[in-house]
């Protein structure tokens, strides 16, 4: 705790303090819990590429915080990925990824590839020993053709034709196992992933509201932000509500004219 | 398991004898059942765990009750086999009252809901979740009847049901494919795609799975058998093909 913090640390999870936390948690002290996102994310691959789609809904425990928030995050032109787990880790590690992606591309002019962004991902969760907990389904098409994977907030990953996270996964993997096939059409692959985002939505409590779906081919990226609605305001009134005068009383009237507001002339700049 | 340790611990936890059930041992994994045009369908795996092995392979976990029901049971299994010994005191004594009635299963599930309630407010469970499902005829017709009890007592009823794993796994699919009036080669279909899920996702699932119906002729119990599974998709044959030497 003293003397020995010298030296900067040089990247990677520091350990100095575990002992110390240890000993505290033992003592009692209650640690305090982290935001998460609740979610259901999934990704599919298809014939062409790759579509991944996402919930809306970003929970503070019980209280839903963000009714329509933006889970398929950028990363490339080509690459996107969805962030399931504590939204400031999910933000935060796709923004910084997506950055080191961006010059890369200026480094070596070329189109980033999906394996690239797997690596610097996993390489940077790895390091931090799953104390930064996002847990993301990464998509992309590039010139070996379509990827998908998942990451682990521990680092680990996998290659798979079709994968679901967060809290609804086992929702949307119910409806991935009985129904996927290989070589789905773009059309296919697009009502699958929102049958899966659907049943996430209402079968589980952290994840709801609306579908977002990416769907990413060669040479062609469409983000379909709320592509299905499934959860519409039906209680208020679509004509409106239209008060006519005459349908309350008027007891008195008072007018009050404003004094005028007095002219501002345009004057000299400030000066810095 | 640490059956030395469970006996320490209920005499640590004060007066000698007391026996409380404290983890289970034996487990059975998710029933799914669901109403159909002719009665009520139920299905389960045959598998029994204990802990992380898969001990028993051929367990029937779906049974008879009576002339109307069926009871599925995941959970302990002996605690299973002990709640069948109280359903055959039951429907005995039930008979011999001769009087041309019978239990039917909104009676049993009632029953089994007070058993199950009265053994957790005792804070000795029996560690189970159950389903019970049948058709009776009643005064509006043949009605059928399908409903759960768990092991705090916590009961309903609904058009399907399942238990364990099955309610993050195969409820989702049940909510969007179940209907009324399905034929039993509907039902049986829909069954099948949810114990799929089940038997791709669950750990402790195996391929090995028995049906049963229950109409206003009888029950059914049908011998089991095992469901084709699909691993040849082609993106699992060599992951790292993007990027040679990955993990």
């Amino acid at each position: 705790m003293v003397g020995s913090m010298d030296v900067p640390a040089k990247g990677g999870f520091s350990f100095d303090l575990c002992r110390r936390n240890d000993m505290l948690e033992k003592k009692g002290l209650k640690v305090p819990g982290f935001r998460k996102t609740g979610t259901t994310i999934v990704g599919l691959v298809f014939a062409d590429g790759v579509v991944l789609g996402a919930d809306t809904r970003a929970t503070e425990g019980p209280i839903v915080a963000d009714k329509n928030c933006e889970k398929i995050h950028y990363m490339a032109p080509n690459i996107y990925c969805c962030g399931a787990g504590t939204a400031a880790d999910t933000e935060a590690v796709t923004d910084m990824v997506s950055s080191q992606l961006q010059l890369h591309r200026y480094a070596t002019s070329r189109e980033s590839r999906v394996v690239t962004a797997l690596t610097l991902l996993k390489t940077h969760l790895f390091s931090y020993q799953g104390h930064v907990s996002a847990a993301l389904v990464l998509g992309g098409v590039d010139c070996t053709g379509p990827h998908l994977h998942t990451v682990y907030p521990h680092g680990s990953v996998d290659t798979l034709p079709f994968a679901t996270m967060g809290s609804g996964s086992l929702a949307a993997m119910s409806v991935f196992e009985s129904k996927y096939k290989e070589g789905l059409t773009r059309d296919e692959g697009i009502e699958l992933v929102c049958g899966a985002i659907r049943a996430g939505i209402f079968n589980d409590l952290g994840s709801g509201s609306n579908v977002d779906v990416c769907v990413i081919t060669k040479g062609k990226t469409e983000y379909l932000r709320n592509h299905e609605l499934p959860n519409p305001r039906t209680y208020a009134s679509s004509k409106g509500f239209s008060f006519v005068q005459g349908h309350t009383e008027v007891l008195s009237t008072k007018i009050t004219p404003l004094k005028p507001k007095p002219e501002v002339t345009v004057g000299d700049a400030m000066e810095e | 398991m640490d059956a030395c340790g469970t006996q320490a611990a209920a005499a640590a936890a004060g007066g000698e004898g007391t026996q409380r059930t404290l983890y289970p041992y034996v487990t059975g994994n998710s029933v799914i059942a669901m109403k159909y045009k002719d009665g009520v369908i139920m299905a389960c795996d045959t598998g029994a765990s204990y802990g992380s092995t898969l001990r028993y392979k051929s367990v029937e976990r779906i049974k008879a009750v009576g002339k109307h029901s069926l009871i599925g049971g995941s959970g302990e299994f002996s605690d299973f086999q002990e709640i069948l010994r109280y359903l055959d005191e039951l429907t005995l004594s039930d008979h011999m009252w001769d009087d041309g009635n019978s239990l039917g299963p909104k009676e049993i599930h009632a029953y089994l809901t007070r058993v199950m309630y009265n053994r957790r407010n005792k804070f000795d469970p029996l560690w189970n979740s159950l389903v019970l499902g049948g058709v009776k005829k009643g005064p509006k017709g043949d009605e059928k009847y399908l409903g759960m009890v768990n092991m705090i007592g916590t009961h309903f009823e609904d058009n399907h049901l399942a238990t364990g794993f099955g309610n993050h796994m195969a409820i989702p699919i049940l909510r969007a494919e179940w209907r009324e009036d399905m034929t039993f080669e509907e039902a049986i279909k829909l069954i099948e795609k949810c114990l799929l899920v089940l038997l791709y996702r669950d750990r402790s699932s195996i391929n090995k799975f028995q049906i049963a119906k229950i109409t206003t002729e009888g029950s059914t119990i049908y011998p089991p058998y095992a469901l084709k599974t699909n691993w040849g998709f082609s993106a699992f044959e060599n992951p790292s093909k993007g990027a040679v030497g990955t993990w």
